[in-house]
């Protein structure tokens, strides 16, 4: 990683290059690498804007030019889509439900389409399909338990299923799987902890063996991976330790290692972060980057809550005020 | 996203990129349109085609593919040739988008609902994967799919756990092999069918050692390794560890607002309660649900008991638990005449108490104490704070009330376990240089004391702690993980014999000689054996590294508690405290409440933000700013009935603050010696 300019210290956050990046990715719809992607741009926008509102920069963007677009984005079934003219999916849903709740405008949503659009998905088993089409994965409770409770709508759900359905996707080594008896993957662990944590049933963790699970995907380069024997990435910067941090043993990893890991996959020049230091930056990876760097206090990054991955003063609002 | 190394691009390659880009956005155009009109002919389908190629991730595309399958096979369901060419294409479109990207979950879920419609053999799929078994012995979708199938076709338990042998023997390092392995076997395990745990887990230990011994930083056997740990130490049938009163023990009770200084008795534990009744603690093995007065009976005179009201000590959504409480109620008796009543508690007569595995609680058991009842005391409201340096006596070394230190002796079937753990500590101790090696020894040290009769148990414990500190130098990275093992060695050593435990022990004159337990000054980052603890009333935890009162829940008669010079973060850190209903005066001063921006226990304390029910109170009504931004102190502490509050030295104490506390806690008298009350 070469950088021209001597004015950069090595282990510092080039907030500004970020934002600037991700101001500047937006307008790059046209490339061979946003087409690609063009399926998940709302997902996209949640990465970046919530960014943005770490980085307490989100009045750099058009609230009302992002949140037309979004709209365009509803299914009559009140899902969202990906981008305009995709079918609805919970994973685009969720994504919109917490771009509106960064701008804090939730009003505009008719809560009762989207809330029942959300619920209908719940199997008879508490499982969760993640639209029409059936595919079951933990990923879907969590999302639909973390955007029906943005929603103030937990209620439409059976809670209590859909909590034995995690349970039972949880594995022998403290993990949790997509489907029971999968492997524990970090991503999965996230999603099923932070469902976890939303419904007020943690004590179902073993916070100890989970705990060690965790704090092992520290390899001797301070990175985290996401499971045994594999690479490790900023994106279980997140994961791994907003899981950890849910459970209360986010002191078993070397906090500063893992600062100077992610502050390495920077590209100081041009902004973004990268997967593993020296790969080629994108907007993930640059979210879960700046949200590590949030949960592990770096200073001048707003706090993240670690279950709704949004910012605190953001949850605070909308669940602590009645 | 992934892997791709990072390089700023040439003018050639830029304009082939945007041409690429040009290609592709022309044919999702067109497939959208094709989406949308709900055309199915084979010239819009084969644009799917393409599309999938470029782009597997396309979900919309998928969708659509499903759609013109279900067109298809509505006009031609009669057929049967013609379906399953149909559907003998979308395998051929999934494996071609695999081979793209092997990781696609839109492709692997397109052929599951394929398949869901017949016409593919298990040959097939099995030969698919064990495809991708080679280009990727980890890819969990392919393990998924080949969990998928093996369902689909009632192939065995059996014969996919020598699946799984013959994957790590062609590659140890092979965790999603070892992880398959452990679903089968403890599925195979609890059914018992010549599956035996005293035959099959020390085979499983041989297997596991290659693993482990052959690249000492390779983790792919460590978690197999504690499994069978677990299933070597862990007995699967619930169990009682301990309860208070323990059996055979004595306890003085007064009646009504006061309490009887009894100092002249050396039969202990006097309970005091503002409320005429006691607890009585229930402390299992492992989480159980189904206590009740039907399943656990208790017999005594003391009237008023009938239809025990039994809860879990857990969090409201909660009914399982390790800890189990009902309050016994008492009447004072007359002036000058003393009432004993003897209590017996019988636990599983009936069936009901069941693990949240689904284990029941099988072997009755019963245990009884004795209660004294002595008269009222009108005793003046206390003219003073209480205070932790001054008025201690020390322990009477003669009592008789440690002798629930005795182990409740219900192990089963002891003998191959013992003998399984001997022959693994003489295998880590050739070994233990490692990392991985020390680590283990530790544990299977900590797993032999738990499971051994009462005898030389001290001996191992100072082996335990030296590996502890061996390994956070050893390996630095994880040194609080290794610290928290330490504290809990080292509570497991000072409780484990009556000797030891009495050097902690002492008698607060200024409240009935209530019994005080100093763990002060012991570096602990970490609570551990509260089962053996039930009978304190004043703790002293300060000058620790302590940064949550997990654990402390079960300890119910506590009224005193001081954690001053500890690292507590936050008010949700003390969360566990709202169970004990009996605390009056609790010291956090010297603490970090309000230094951090990220709240570990956020989640841990019950409140609005975990879907936990609030019931507004006028204090909620009037001072919302201050309950919002003080949260977590607005619920712990309007949930504990205190007298005494010492909170000064934490960046959280202030004017503000300062206002919001006395309102959520009414009962308060001292805040920081001060009299806020009179």
């Amino acid at each position: 990683m070469s950088s021209t300019s001597s004015s950069f210290q090595m282990g510092e956050l080039v907030a500004d290059r970020h934002v600037r990046y991700i101001l500047m990715a937006e307008k790059k719809k046209e490339s061979f690498e946003s087409v690609v992607m063009d399926h998940l741009r709302m997902n996209g926008a949640y990465w970046g804007l919530t960014t943005l509102a770490l980085l307490d920069k989100l009045g750099s963007v058009s609230v009302d030019e992002v949140v037309s677009w979004l709209m365009t984005c509803q299914h009559e079934s009140g899902g969202f889509a990906g981008n305009t003219g995709h079918d609805p999916h919970v994973l685009y849903t969720l994504s919109a439900v917490q771009i509106l709740a960064l701008f804090d405008k939730l009003d505009i949503l008719d809560v009762g389409k989207v809330s029942s659009y959300v619920a209908g998905l719940q199997n008879e088993d508490g499982s969760f399909s993640g639209d029409m089409w059936g595919e079951v994965d933990t990923r879907f409770s969590y999302i639909s338990i973390c955007c029906l409770s943005i929603l103030k709508c937990l209620d439409k759900i059976n809670v209590k299923k859909a909590v034995d359905y995690i349970v039972s996707c949880k594995n022998l080594d403290g993990g949790f799987g997509c489907t029971p008896g999968a492997e524990s993957h970090a991503g999965q662990i996230f999603c099923c902890v932070g469902a976890l944590a939303i419904t007020g049933s943690l004590h179902h963790v073993d916070k100890d063996l989970l705990g060690w699970w965790l704090c092992e995907r520290q390899v001797k380069s301070g990175g985290l991976n996401g499971r045994p024997e594999k690479l490790p990435d900023v994106c279980y910067s997140w994961w791994v330790l907003s899981s950890l941090i849910m459970i209360d043993r986010v002191h078993w990893i070397d906090k500063a290692k893992l600062v100077k890991f992610i502050l390495d996959c920077q590209d100081l020049e041009n902004g973004g972060i990268s997967d593993r230091p020296d790969d080629a930056v994108d907007i993930f990876h640059t979210y879960f980057g700046v949200a590590g760097l949030s949960l592990l206090e770096y200073p001048g990054v707003k706090a993240i809550d670690p279950a709704y991955a949004l910012p605190v003063d953001v949850i605070n609002r909308i669940i602590l005020n009645k | 996203m992934h892997g791709r190394p990072r390089k700023a691009y040439k003018p050639e390659e830029e304009a082939a990129s945007a041409a690429k880009a040009v290609k592709l956005r022309s044919l999702q155009n067109q497939f959208m349109s094709n989406h949308h009109a709900k055309i199915y002919t084979k010239e819009a389908i084969d644009l799917s085609t393409k599309l999938l190629e470029i782009n597997p991730e396309a979900y919309t595309a998928w969708n659509y593919r499903k759609l013109a399958v279900e067109d298809a096979l509505s006009r031609e369901e009669s057929n049967q040739d013609l379906v399953k060419s149909v559907l003998d294409e979308e395998l051929k479109v999934v494996e071609s988008a695999l081979r793209q990207n092997f990781k696609s979950y839109g492709a692997w879920h397109h052929r599951k609902w394929v398949l869901s419609k017949g016409h593919s053999s298990v040959g097939n799929e099995l030969r698919l994967l064990d495809k991708f078994q080679t280009l990727d012995s980890r890819n969990f979708h392919a393990w998924n799919y080949r969990r998928f199938v093996v369902e689909l076709t009632n192939r065995s338990k059996e014969d996919e756990l020598k699946y799984t042998e013959d994957m790590i023997s062609k590659d140890f390092s092979n965790y999603s092999a070892w992880h398959n392995r452990s679903v089968l076997l403890s599925s195979l395990l609890a059914k018992a069918e010549g599956f035996m745990p005293n035959e099959k887990i020390p085979d499983e230990y041989q297997l596991v050692h290659d693993a482990i011994f052959t690249d000492e930083d390779d983790q792919s056997g460590w978690f197999y390794h504690l499994w069978l740990l677990d299933q070597t130490v862990n007995v699967e049938t619930p169990l009682l560890t301990s309860s208070w009163p323990s059996h055979g023990s004595c306890i003085n009770l007064s009646g009504g607002a006061g309490c009887l200084n009894d100092s002249s008795s050396s039969k202990l534990t006097t309970s005091c309660s503002e409320s005429g009744s006691f607890p009585l603690i229930l402390y299992f093995n492992q989480a159980v649900g189904g206590v009740s007065s039907s399943t656990v009976t208790v017999d005594s005179e003391l009237r008023g008991n009938e239809d025990l009201v039994w809860e879990p000590v857990s969090n409201k959504n909660s009914r399982v638990s390790s800890v189990w409480v009902a309050r016994l109620k008492y009447m004072s008796s007359e002036p000058c005449f003393p009432k004993e009543y003897t209590v017996k508690v019988r636990i599983g007569n009936s069936p009901g108490i069941v693990s949240s595995r689904g284990c029941n609680f099988s072997t009755p058991y019963e245990f009884v104490f004795t209660a004294h009842v002595h008269d009222t005391v009108r005793e003046d409201s206390q003219e003073v704070a209480v205070s932790w340096t001054d008025g201690f006596d020390i322990w009477d070394a003669q009592s008789k009330d440690l002798n629930f230190l005795v182990n409740l002796d219900q192990q089963m079937g002891l003998k191959w376990r013992q003998e399984a753990i001997e022959e693994e500590i003489e295998l880590f101790r050739a070994l233990s240089d490692s990392k991985i090696g020390k680590l283990t020894l530790a544990r299977l040290l900590m797993a032999k004391a738990m499971i051994s009769e009462n005898g030389v148990k001290g001996v191992h414990y100072e082996e335990i702690l030296e590996l502890y500190n061996d390994l956070m130098v050893l390996d630095s990275s994880h040194y609080h993980y290794y610290k928290d093992e330490h504290s809990v060695a080292l509570l497991h050593k000072v409780t484990s014999s009556t000797e030891s435990l009495s050097r902690h022990l002492f008698r607060y004159r200024d409240m009935n000689n209530s019994v005080c337990l100093r763990l002060n000054n012991l570096s602990l980052s970490r609570i551990a054996s509260v089962e053996k603890l039930l009978f304190v009333q004043m703790l002293d935890l300060s000058h620790n590294e302590l940064h949550s009162t997990e654990g402390l829940e079960a300890m119910q008669l506590l009224s005193c508690l001081n954690l001053s010079h500890n690292r507590i973060r936050s008010f949700s850190a003390l969360d566990s405290l709202r169970h004990l209903k009996q605390l009056r005066v609790l010291d956090v001063s010297h603490n970090n409440i309000g230094e951090h921006s990220v709240d570990t226990t956020r989640y841990l304390c019950s409140s609005p933000l975990s879907n936990s029910e609030w019931t507004e109170d006028e204090v909620g009504r009037q001072m919302t700013s201050l309950v919002t931004k003080y949260w977590d102190a607005y619920f712990v502490l309007r949930d504990l009935n205190l007298k005494q509050l010492d909170i000064a030295g934490n960046m959280i104490a202030g004017d503000e603050f300062y206002t919001l506390v006395p309102q959520v806690v009414p009962t308060l008298v001292w805040l920081n010696g001060h009299r806020v009350r009179s």
